[in-house]
């Protein structure tokens, strides 16, 4: 066994116990949220798959990249707007004017997180 | 190690931070949504670190980066686009469905690595984990296609099984597991192929036979293989960004699914082997029996509209009719005339953990109003009325006693309450296939109707009542 895979298995390890300690304080309430936030972070495969690329250089090479990046995108990108769009909704007081709200967490999602911020939390 | 392979190693390191700060900022509805942007910030340094590490490589073709750049702008608006237009009923179908791309990507890397180093010689410490990434990554791919299936009704959510179907199940099993001893021994492309098809096969015969009642459990499952998956993928290329984020995944996924399977009193196994409505569940046991009492909108809407506190109690009827916004009308009008309103959500309320949540908050109802099985509890005694709407099993008093297949699920007290109004379109069985002892009691009053006619009708009726 290498010093580098024992490095990994380790940081491994401390990450699940991590991962452990603070997703255990999650209420109930965000749990939709929490796992949509999750599935977003996996999307972290990305890396690899770009990754793939480098090393590319025959037709099931390219096939395996373009396949991996495809996935691995929609998974990242996908993941987060829609946590975001879900946590949006999410208000201690009842808003005066529910329709328009849910148009622009539609539409303001990605581009202004500064703008976002004013709309739901008091 | 030279300046740049320190600089992204560090950037990595900065972006594993933010995941874990992110979640953190998970804990309170107030914080969740810098969580996600933190989140996301952190997403966009792993992103930006491992493009300047392709490029720095300078050994990737130019049909290489059209290839990888067409693929990403492809899958990222795909995926843009479904977040955005997707239903928040939908949700779980969404998130199986960005599962499944993840774990087949997770996979993909593997099969990848494999190939390219075949020919060289493989090292077996590398090889356990390229077999863990691609069996994982497969499993939870076909797995994760089925829920997504099963729960956008494409597939037909009951309980699925064939003769054999047990049987298929355990030869994929076996071959995968007897496929991944071999490979590791003997490395060998065909065998990997084998292996993945193995794989896809028991994904597809392990999620079939799981019923509709069992989604959460099953999404939180799958969303753990995922994150293992993620990070096998990690050590097979490498790197650490893909190993933390993937075990912070794992430790989610697996969390949630404990939660999800202690909320319904089942072991983890025993959801997977198969049990309720599966027809072993045991005959129908019939409850105490006595008369039911049935009510209109009228009656129902003066007992709430003169009551001081209202608990609502919402189950997955009142997803399936999409009447999240009129519960939320009739709760605003009753708050008007001065009734508290709280609603008692249940763990396994919906199709995925919390997404009863997400369904009401999108109603626009406040979440402090959203309260815990434990929480709520004690509230019911000093309830004037409890308004039922499309929960089953969750109520039945018949789970405090041993016994039935009800017995130990922790249940909303809401037998309890002065009074209740249950919401339902039959006098139907839940997903446990008994009588529900809460329909027959002397307190009760059945109100037949579809949840969103219920409570368009009440909200009606409420409005006409004066002072």
């Amino acid at each position: 066994m290498t010093t580098a895979l024992l490095t990994d298995i380790t940081i491994f390890v401390l990450a699940i116990l991590v991962g452990f300690e603070v997703i255990s304080k999650v209420p109930a309430t965000l749990h939709t949220p929490l796992m949509s936030a999750a599935n977003s972070i996996h999307g972290i495969v990305l890396a690899g798959a770009m990754l793939i690329a480098v090393t590319a250089h025959d037709v099931l090479g390219y096939v395996l990249a373009f396949v991996a990046a495809a996935f691995a995108a929609m998974n990242v990108v996908g993941g987060y707007v829609v946590t975001g769009r879900m946590l949006k909704m999410f208000h201690r007081t009842r808003t005066p004017v529910p329709a328009a709200d849910t148009t622009a967490a539609v539409s303001g999602n990605s581009q202004t997180p500064a703008g976002g911020r004013s709309g739901g939390q008091s | 190690m030279n300046a740049f392979d320190w600089v992204t190693q560090l950037l990595y390191v900065a972006a594993a931070t933010c995941f874990v700060l992110g979640l953190h900022l998970m804990n309170s509805p107030a914080t969740a949504r810098r969580g996600n942007q933190v989140s996301t910030a952190g997403m966009v340094v792993a992103i930006a670190t491992t493009l300047a590490l392709v490029a720095h490589s300078g050994t990737v073709t130019t049909t290489g980066w059209i290839v990888m750049l067409a693929g990403a702008l492809l899958g990222g608006g795909a995926g843009l686009y479904a977040a955005r237009t997707v239903e928040m009923t939908a949700m779980p179908q969404l998130v199986s469905i960005f599962n499944a791309v993840g774990g087949g990507a997770a996979a993909l890397v593997g099969v990848d690595d494999y190939v390219r180093l075949a020919s060289a010689g493989i090292g077996e410490s590398t090889t356990v984990f390229t077999v863990l990434d691609v069996l994982i990554g497969a499993v939870t791919f076909s797995g994760s296609v089925i829920a997504a299936g099963k729960l956008q009704g494409l597939i037909d959510g009951s309980p699925i099984t064939f003769p054999g179907s047990r049987a298929v199940n355990v030869a994929a099993a076996a071959v995968a597991v007897g496929g991944a001893c071999y490979m590791i021994a003997t490395p060998s492309v065909a065998v990997l192929i084998i292996i993945i098809l193995a794989a896809l096969t028991f994904g597809v015969t392990m999620v079939l036979p799981i019923g509709g009642a069992d989604m959460p459990v099953v999404i939180s499952l799958l969303n753990a293989f995922t994150g293992t998956a993620v990070a096998m993928a990690g050590f097979v290329i490498g790197n650490w960004a893909l190993i933390i984020a993937g075990a912070l995944v794992g430790a989610s996924g697996g969390i949630l699914t404990k939660l999800m399977a202690d909320a319904m009193n089942r072991s983890i196994r025993n959801i997977i082997v198969g049990g309720f409505g599966t027809g072993d569940s045991g005959p129908a046991i019939e409850g105490p029996g006595g008369d039911v009492r049935s009510i209109q909108a009228d009656d129902a809407a003066i007992q709430l509209a003169y009551a001081q506190k209202v608990i609502i109690v919402p189950g997955y009827g009142l997803a399936a009719a999409q009447a999240q916004h009129q519960v939320a009308e009739l709760a605003a009008v009753l708050e008007e005339r001065g009734v508290e309103v709280s609603y008692a959500i249940h763990p396994v309320a919906g199709r995925m953990p919390g997404h009863m949540n997400v369904l009401l908050a999108e109603a626009n109802v406040p979440y402090p109003q959203l309260k815990e099985m434990d929480e709520i509890n004690p509230e019911f005694a000093r309830t004037d009325v409890a308004l039922v709407i499309g929960a089953n099993d969750v109520t039945n008093p018949a789970a405090r006693r041993p016994g039935n297949p009800v017995s130990g699920m922790p249940i909303l007290d809401v037998d309890q309450a002065r009074s209740i109004i249950v919401i339902k379109r039959s006098m139907g069985h839940g997903y446990a296939g008994i009588d529900n002892e809460l329909y027959v009691n002397p307190k009760t009053s059945m109100f037949f109707a579809d949840a969103k006619t219920a409570l368009t009708e009440l909200t009606a009726a409420v409005k006409t009542l004066v002072g």
